[in-house]
């Protein structure tokens, strides 16, 4: 029965973009419209004297301005929306996060002051007019030197800086005891550096009050639109849900940063209420750099211990995590839930504790970015576990082998329970890696590496990952602090004539949900592809929805798709059992027809839908229309896993490094569009690779970011990259009818560490014995490393 | 400074008045709704805003509306003839050389000029095309493909 | 992305853009410097005098000894004629390595050498070719040679109110050979170390060399005791490796979260070492 599921169907979101017609926020246009440039802080740290706007105001095509002083106290800020207690515990410190600064500003980009004009060019111009007086203070910008005493204080309310701190697993007495009798310790001190998201298309909202039906109206690029709508009505600006839409229409990429409730969007919604005029806001990318969420930016010393055979034993690891100047919707969750459930990685590892100390710092905030929290452990343990295989002068594949957890399905099997708070779902670990090894040809490599002479050095890194995707159930993810559910919703309408809009909570911005969902549907109902339309992201139309990150949109909107669908159907045998004059039990459905078992006699889905919505001859008692929503809360996470190898050459005299190959061999589950699938592995570990290899925000010691433009911060292009060579194995989720798993952000949590890895195996066979290289490994770090 | 320009898009005549200042991305965007020409960096880098100018690829945020007086422009709105996508457009549908689309008709005006150069390029070649041209979502691997598969259909079809 | 407000004026001749020039005026070649610059608003002139529909700038001219280049020429014309190709090889193969392909287009050697970013291609090449650089202004033309052309960090001969009007190259003999390597900044893909090398060979050994040098000082410039230690030398791996030791040498060397000066300075001694070994 499936037509669809499984096949490289093309996308049919994609006639739009070719062409140019797809819809982004900054495409929209309103009769009336005016526009927002947000004045920034140039200063990490500074109180504010005094702002003038007198001269701006006067300025041509000026329509408003407004300071922090003009918007009222009840407004407090934008919201978190993941607490974390403090280990003794205190409740996180949570200063708020206003939409214009009053007094003091903490990071380059705070907002300052709005300025309202007929045209954009007028905004910027009248900003350059606006006076504000600042008193400059120290700044600190680094997670573990923020909680040192006497750093620079981000807030008064927030001694040392710590936001909170936390931790999970074994007491550290276990582990330290079982790490004092390992055979072999191997301990790294390591960044993962701050990420910039740099979605492609810049962040934008469109602020609308409609004084006729006394309803507001945002269009924003937003991965999230009901989450937005909910934090922004509830705890922003306290406005009625129902008198607010929020769409998400076409977006450009968000990997994380458009997930959050950004200042932007509330502040151009009040605004419109001020002026009764529709207003746009659009970041420019010097603006994205400083105000879009970042990401990663941990500060990590982990020890890993062994036995003589090579057994892992026991880990420690000790986390600074930077949150930035303020708490973003996600951003305890990341370093928290996120990274330090995920330590005991595909390992055996008996004894785990994870120690996180998340600071507040004088830069942008931080939160989730592609992966969230699973790249920093992978990292962290792959990193480990590859040098502790040099260290201990054994193969590291064969020490991961070795290690390994034992296949387990979930259904014949029990999920395993690892050490810091999860049950994985179903895992087979050997197999990723043992198809890697035959992608590379390992022997082969290994023999030429040998062999290499010359200028050139030869390097090849692994890395094996288990991460964890569509983040539930509510009730868990609630007890660990979220503040909202993590469910999704989905209503399956089917119209008179059989054809069949989905509203769906998730939102596609490049997953390509149009697609998938609609094979999942056309699949499970029977019908043509071509008679399913998969609508998201306009919250006047979708129920709810908890929007897309977390790979989650599948596993859990997908799921809530489904349960639709079986409604559907389950009310459509009714309907067909009565035309057909038999019992339910009898009917068989597929091809989207009901045919009485053993004989010829049936009646189409179309027909039964018109039935439904013409109910002259329809069953007693029984409503009309055909028309489901449901809710689809899972029972756990999901655990996809793989294996990643890269093999890399170095230039001796330049320490240039060349990506020579990179091997992805992932398990998501199953896969309902093997195209789709590997286009999302592909950008993913372009995300890792750039990671590893050419991306990372510079701060100096005064706050400045100073790499905030694409002349400096450098965005990964094609010729950094070979082809990619992508396999998978197929390992169902036991616990969600599509026995997927999620794909978004695997290739992005796998990649990092073997680019590191191999850097440092080549580094080692040249005969330089080093621990780390810092990320990202630009030429002179490779060669500083090398001049040891 | 107000100026009188009279440009051709996509084989259209239009005609008005633009400030000095105006870049030819913004007069293409706001003056002419051609919202496919996309803006994604303030620093010429991206890519995202290329348009062909006389037949030549353009970072069309790196011109001033006014110098496209009397100039032919063809943006991604223009590359489809009579209803016919043009085969780099095929390709980059057939490829999955695209996923949020934001970079995608940038790629595509800058894949079609190089292609009228090197009709038959390696991948390599395919990849130092795409310099100026960002992509975050796609790890470029399918953009390369679509191109290859365009590629391989224009000569194809001459 | 908005730049401050000016006035647009288009030449359609040399004569008449240097009749255009004055106080708070600046030219507009390809733009592909000046336009980044004024979008961030680090630069905000009166007016601008568009000198990119001049033909007459365009124009590649193949002479007798030398080719001449029209500051209008693009990179992208440059890299595609073929009497540069053929006789001065190193200005093909430059040409391509500059920017991308939408920059290329658009953007001009005579913009490039007037706006003497210190990590640009250009600079180095020019040195290396020993090109003239032609200028006109009010006062008429004149002919600047490429040693008296940089003065400093953004620098150069230029004075107000004149153009760039042509560079001349001569062509090479036979007994020449040149090239032109990049080590790129990977951000921006400016060079942290460009280095052009043109030699003359006689009789076996090195008669006389020029070497540019860009991305490593404030200005480009000639690695003139490399180029001395050359002459009356056999290329061979030890004599490159013996007079390359100081080819920052008089440089200001540059410094930045890609390249500390240490490092810049050992990239330039490989890369002059590289580009020679490619001239043995
Ligand atoms: C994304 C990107 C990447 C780039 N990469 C590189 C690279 O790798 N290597 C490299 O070398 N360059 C690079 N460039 C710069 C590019 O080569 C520019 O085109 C060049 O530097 C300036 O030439 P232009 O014609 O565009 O000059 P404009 O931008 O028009 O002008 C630059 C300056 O020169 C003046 N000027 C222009 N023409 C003349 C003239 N004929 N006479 C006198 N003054 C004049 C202007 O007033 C202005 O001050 C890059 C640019 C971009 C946008
Ligand atoms: S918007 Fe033109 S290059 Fe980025
Ligand atoms: S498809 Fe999203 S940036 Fe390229």
């Amino acid at each position: 029965m499936t037509k669809y599921i499984g096949k490289s169907v093309k996308r049919v979101e994609d006639k739009r973009f070719i062409t140019g017609q797809g819809k982004y926020t900054d495409d929209i246009k309103m009769p009336g419209m005016v526009y927002a440039y947000i004045l920034r802080s140039p200063y990490a740290h500074a109180t504010v004297n005094s702002i003038n706007i007198d001269a701006a105001k006067s300025a041509e095509g000026v329509v408003a301005i407004y300071t922090g002083a003009d918007i009222p106290e009840a407004i407090a800020g934008v919201p978190c929306g993941w607490q974390v207690n403090f280990k003794n515990g205190d409740i996180m410190k949570e200063p708020p996060h206003p939409l214009l600064v009053r007094k003091k500003v903490r990071h380059v980009g705070d907002g300052v002051a709005i300025i309202i004009a007929d045209t954009r060019a007028n905004a910027k111009d009248a900003s350059e007019l606006v006076d504000v007086d600042y008193d400059l203070h120290d700044a600190v910008t680094d997670p573990k030197a923020a909680a040192q005493p006497g750093a620079p204080l981000v807030h008064a309310d927030a001694p040392n800086n710590i936001a909170f701190d936390w931790q999970l697993g074994n007491p550290k007495e276990e582990v330290a005891a079982a790490l004092a009798s390992a055979a072999h310790v191997t301990e790294l001190d390591f960044v993962n550096q701050r990420m910039i998201p740099n979605a492609m298309e810049p962040r934008s909202a469109i602020g609308h009050y409609d004084t006729a039906y006394d309803k507001y109206t945002l269009y924003t690029s937003t991965q999230n639109p009901h989450l937005t709508r909910l934090l922004m009505c509830a705890f922003v600006l306290g406005l009625p849900e129902h008198k607010v839409r929020v769409v998400g229409p076409d977006v450009g990429g968000g990997f994380g940063s458009k997930i959050f409730h950004y200042i932007e969007e509330a502040l151009v919604v009040w605004c419109s209420k001020q002026i009764e005029l529709p207003i746009k806001w659009t970041c420019d990318r010097s603006e994205a750099f400083l105000t879009d969420a970042h990401g990663r930016d941990h500060v990590t010393n982990a020890k890993m211990g062994f036995d003589a055979d090579g057994k892992i034993v026991a880990l420690q690891a000790n986390t600074f995590a930077n949150m930035g100047a303020y708490l973003s919707t996600f951003a305890p969750a990341v370093p928290t839930y996120l990274h330090g459930t995920l330590l005991q990685g595909l390992y055996t590892t008996p004894k785990i504790n994870v120690d996180v100390t998340a600071t507040f710092t004088h830069t942008n905030a931080v939160d989730a970015y592609r992966g969230a929290g699973r790249p920093e452990a992978t990292f962290l343990l792959e990193r480990l576990i590859d040098l502790a295989a040099l260290e201990m002068e054994m193969d590291p594949t064969e020490l991961r082998f070795k290690n390994f957890i034992p296949a387990f399905d979930g259904v014949e099997q029990e999920g395993y329970v690892t050490q810091v708070a999860l049950q994985y779902d179903s895992g087979n670990y050997a197999p990723v890696l043992t198809r890697a090894l035959e992608m590379v040809g390992y022997e082969a490599f290994r023999e030429e590496q040998k062999n290499q002479k010359g200028d050139k050095l030869l390097g090849i890194g692994f890395s094996t990952y288990v991460e964890a995707c569509g983040i539930a159930p509510s009730a868990v993810v609630g007890a660990l602090g979220a503040r909202a559910g993590l469910f999704e919703s989905a209503q399956v309408r089917v119209q008179p004539t059989g054809k069949v809009s989905v509203y769906t909570g998730s939102h596609s911005h490049g997953q390509g949900h149009e697609t998938t969902f609609a094979q999942v549907v056309a699949d499970r109902m029977g019908i043509p592809l071509e008679d399913v339309e998969i609508i998201h992201g306009d919250s006047d139309s979708v129920a709810f929805g908890m929007g897309t990150y977390g790979s989650r949109s599948l596993a859990v909107g997908g799921s809530a798709i489904v349960k639709s669908i079986d409604k559907v159907l389950e009310k459509g045998a009714k309907i067909a059992a009565h035309l057909l004059e038999a019992s339910t039990d009898d009917l068989d459905y597929a091809e989207g027809k009901w045919t009485v078992k053993g004989t010829d006699k049936s009646v189409g889905f179309g027909d039964v839908s018109l039935t439904a919505y013409v109910p002259h001859n329809y069953p007693e008692g029984l409503e009309p229309g055909l028309d489901f929503s449901s809710f689809y809360d899972p029972a756990n996470f999901t655990y996809p896993f793989g294996a990643h190898v890269a093999i890399v050459e170095i230039d001796k005299e330049t320490g240039f490094t060349k990506l020579k190959r990179f091997i992805a061999v992932d398990d998501v589950g199953n896969v309902i569009n093997p195209m789709i699938v590997d286009g999302q592995i592909h950008g993913g570990l372009a995300q890792g690779i750039g990671q590893a290899m050419l991306e990372g925000a510079i701060y100096d010691e005064t706050g400045q970011l100073i790499n905030g433009s694409y002349m400096d911060y450098c965005m990964p292009r094609a010729d950094d990259f070979p082809s990619f060579e992508v396999d998978r194995t197929v390992t169902p989720c036991p616990h969600n009818p599509l026995g997927v798993k999620g794909a978004g952000e695997a290739g992005c949590i796998g990649s990092t560490p073997a680019v590191v890895n191999a850097v440092i195996d080549a580094l080692w066979k040249g005969g330089h014995k080093v621990k780390d290289v810092k990320m990202p490994m630009t030429p002179e770090r490779v060669w500083t490393a090398m001049q040891g | 400074m107000a100026n009188k320009i009279s440009v051709t898009v996509n084989g259209k005549q239009y005609t008005g008045e633009v400030e000095s200042r105006t870049l030819l991305s913004d007069y293409l965007r706001e003056d002419l709704s051609l919202t496919g020409t996309h803006i994604g960096c303030d620093t010429s880098s991206c890519g995202a805003c290329t348009i062909h100018i006389d037949g030549k690829a353009v970072k069309s945020c790196t011109m001033l509306a006014v110098q496209a007086d009397g100039c032919e422009v063809t943006t991604v709105e223009g590359l489809a003839t009579n209803g016919n996508l043009h085969p780099m457009q095929e390709s980059f549908k057939e490829e999955h050389g695209l996923q949020c689309g934001f970079c995608t008709p940038g790629m595509m005006m800058t894949a079609t000029d190089f292609l009228k150069t090197n009709p038959n390029p390696s991948e390599q070649e395919i990849r130092e095309a795409l310099e100026g041209n960002f992509c975050r979502c796609t790890g470029y691997h399918n953009i390369v493909r679509s191109i290859q598969l365009a590629a391989k259909k224009m000569s194809e079809a001459v | 992305m908005i730049p401050n407000s000016f006035d647009y004026k288009k030449a359609t001749s040399v004569d008449e853009a240097i009749s255009l020039l004055g106080d708070d005026v600046q030219i507009l070649g390809g733009g592909h410097s000046l336009i980044p610059t004024l979008k961030l608003r680090l630069n905000a002139p009166g007016t601008l005098v568009d000198i990119s529909k001049i033909e007459s700038l365009k124009v590649i001219r193949d002479n007798e000894n030398s080719i001449t280049i029209g500051g209008g020429a693009t990179h992208a014309s440059i890299a595609a004629d073929a009497a540069l190709s053929e006789h001065a090889p190193m200005m093909t193969q430059a040409a391509k390595e500059i920017g991308d392909i939408q920059v290329r287009n658009f953007g001009t050697i005579g913009g490039s050498m007037a706006h003497a970013d210190p990590a640009a291609d250009w600079p180095a090449v020019l040195l290396a070719c020993d090109a003239n650089v032609v200028i006109q202004g009010k006062g008429g033309k004149r002919e600047v040679d490429i040693d008296q052309f940089f003065k400093g960090f953004y620098e150069t001969a230029l004075a107000d109110g004149e153009i760039i009007t042509a560079v001349r190259i001569p062509k090479m003999a036979s007994n020449r050979h040149s090239v032109y390597v990049k080590f790129k900044q990977p951000a921006s893909r400016f060079a942290i170390v460009g280095c052009a090398v043109g030699i003359e060979m006689e009789g076996g050994v090195v008669k006389s060399a020029r070497i540019g040098m860009t991305g490593v000082g404030e200005s480009a410039y000639r690695a003139m005791n490399v180029e001395k230690a050359l002459v009356g030398q056999a290329l061979t791996a030890e004599s490159i490796e013996a007079a390359v030791k100081n080819v920052t040498e008089g440089a200001e060397v540059m410094s930045d979260h890609y390249a500390s000066q240490k490092y810049r300075t050992h990239l330039a001694h490989v890369y002059v070492k590289r580009a020679l070994k490619m001239l043995m």
